[in-house]
């Protein structure tokens, strides 16, 4: 049996309480500073504890936001955020998952091919082909819409490749069984595949949750107008005046609010979330 | 890679294809194409005309000493920023995979920073180390430390490091405990019993066992420090002061946005886009190896 020794038990827990401290720190700062007032901040004499001015700080920023630089209420903002990452998330499994179902069962004239043109896209971050994609979003009209916000980052492999492989792993009598029941393909899909999927379905919905929430560069470039900015952009603009100008606990309840979503739900959704972590980076 | 059990059918596979390939074809293949043949051509100052210039804009790119400059200072966050992160992580990693009491709670608050966005994660940090007004700014001057990451690039550097190494920190935790997870106990216990002590334990088994996991995190590491750190920089340098933390896809952002340079930026983005390729080509080819292990 492996030792285990009381001391070194107290050792682990003092590290791993270090270790949530510095990870927390940041987070905690940037709370306070949501709820002080901003000449003391601006003083650099910001204290560590809470201020008495949460509800007013909050309110302004949801409702009202900065009065110099965004001059737009960061929940517009959040509501932007929301329906983009909803439709990155809902858009690319929706379309993986018929596609996957296509290659795995169906034979099919240039099935290769087209499994090989979806592949390939894997291997490159819509970072490295930025100024040609907006110029064509921009040539399709899609600048300051959704469309043009999901659509460039729909395309993109891990969906298909994730339930491709699963589909491999559902035993072929299913398939024979719902086909002396008499369904056809559609059928089969609906109501054997589908429901079999939905673990699946819901540990990649939370990765491209977060993911799409957090989308910072894309959004960057193809919004201009100030009501169709998602949060980060909001976050960006409001440091953009002189230092002296900004308004910090504004600028701390925004980055707080922009954490709120994607953080509550890896808590709430740990098991999907780690399920989905570890299968998408296969 | 076939299913014995198929459908017969003409058009339905077609159909359901269609979505994917369409999105992939016009977001995704067409702009790579179109970053291609951009980096053959040159654009007056005003652009009015565009020439072909074959290979111009990458010899010029590539005899650029800046250009250079940056492709260094980029592996070099990439490998601060995997070094710091990944032994922080595997530390926690090692510390949490004892059974104890509260280690559900310990994951839950170790693991949801990744859900930060990286322009949060810059403005947490600028804020916390601003030099007039951070909070811990007040300590490094009472220690007699010069601090002004706005100023000194150096500093600044040192900033979006240890910003983008706290992010990563939860990803290549969770991974480490799945890794850890995944060694046989009775190794350790035949080690306890041989006589090795934990910490010689550690790094004769545990370590060598967990070489595949550091492989592909480290891996991940670079290809998250390279893209991921974009929204990072932004909010927190811009890339500066001079250019002490432009890094190469800040660069592309810059150079073709700001500087409006476009067959430069496209030139560089081909670049970009063949080390992205070499990179993943590692990683699969030891994702396959690790099948095998």
């Amino acid at each position: 049996m492996v030792e285990q020794e009381g001391f070194r038990r107290y050792i682990a827990h003092i590290i791993l309480w270090i270790g949530i401290a510095i990870v927390a720190f940041p987070v905690y700062v940037a709370f306070v500073a949501s709820t002080q007032d901003n000449a003391l901040i601006a003083n650099g004499q910001m204290s560590l504890l809470p201020g008495g001015h949460f509800f007013e700080v909050y309110y302004q920023t949801i409702f009202v936001g900065t009065s110099g630089s965004t001059r737009e209420p960061v929940g517009n903002m959040m509501l932007n955020s929301l329906v983009m990452a909803l439709a990155i998330a809902i858009g690319k499994i929706a379309i993986s998952i018929i596609s996957a179902y296509a290659i795995v069962y169906f034979r099919f004239p240039f099935r290769m091919p087209i499994f090989w043109i979806i592949f390939i896209t894997l291997m490159l971050p819509v970072e490295v082909r930025i100024y040609p994609t907006y110029k064509i979003v921009a040539d399709l009209h899609m600048l300051d819409s959704y469309a043009g916000l999901a659509l460039p980052l729909i395309a993109s492999a891990t969906a298909t490749l994730l339930f491709r492989q699963f589909f491999m792993t559902v035993p072929d009598e299913l398939l024979e069984a719902s086909r002396i029941d008499g369904a056809g393909p559609l059928r089969f899909f609906w109501d054997t595949l589908l429901p079999l999927s939905r673990t699946n379905m819901a540990a990649l919905f939370v990765i491209l949750f977060i993911l799409g929430w957090n989308q910072y560069l894309w959004p960057l470039l193809i919004t201009t107008r100030d009501d169709m900015q998602t949060i980060q952009i909001g976050i960006r603009k409001m440091m953009t005046t002189n230092d002296a100008l900004t308004e910090w606990p504004i600028v701390m309840a925004t980055a707080v609010l922009a954490m709120l979503p994607p953080v509550f739900v890896v808590v709430a959704m740990q098991k999907l979330f780690v399920r989905g972590l570890v299968e998408t980076e296969k | 890679m076939q299913k014995q059990a198929i459908f017969q059918s003409k058009l339905l596979p077609y159909a359901l294809v269609a979505p994917q390939l369409a999105i992939v074809l016009i977001f995704f293949y067409w702009p790579a194409v179109q970053a291609v043949i951009q980096s053959f051509l040159l654009q007056d100052a005003f652009g009015l005309s565009t020439s072909f210039v074959w290979f111009e804009n990458y010899v010029e790119l590539l005899s650029d000493p800046a250009y250079f400059e940056t492709i260094v200072r980029t592996f070099f966050f990439s490998f601060a920023i995997a070094a710091s992160s990944l032994s922080v992580a595997l530390l926690l990693a090692v510390m949490a995979d004892k059974p104890m009491r509260g280690g559900a709670v310990y994951r839950t608050l170790l693991i949801w920073p990744y859900a930060v966005a990286p322009p949060v994660v810059g403005v947490l940090w600028v804020f916390m180390l601003h030099p007039s007004l951070g909070v811990l700014s007040r300590y490094l001057r009472a220690a007699g430390i010069e601090w002004n990451p706005l100023l000194d690039g150096n500093q600044a550097a040192t900033l979006v490091i240890l910003a983008a190494a706290w992010k990563q920190i939860s990803y290549n935790f969770l991974f480490f405990l799945a890794g850890l997870a995944s060694i046989p106990k009775s190794v350790l216990e035949a080690a306890a019993i041989d006589g090795a002590r934990p910490m010689r334990r550690f790094w004769t088994v545990t370590f060598p066992l967990l070489s595949p996991t550091i492989f592909f995190l480290l891996v991940v590491n670079i290809v998250y420090a390279f893209f991921d750190t974009f929204g990072i920089i932004d909010t927190m340098t811009r890339g500066g002061p001079g250019k002490s933390t432009e890094t190469l896809v800040y660069k592309v952002y810059n150079d073709g946005l700001i500087g409006g340079n476009l067959g430069s930026s496209a030139a560089q983005s081909v670049i970009l886009m063949v080390m992205v390729i070499v990179l993943t080509g590692i990683q699969f080819r030891f994702v396959e190896r690790k099948v095998t292990y």
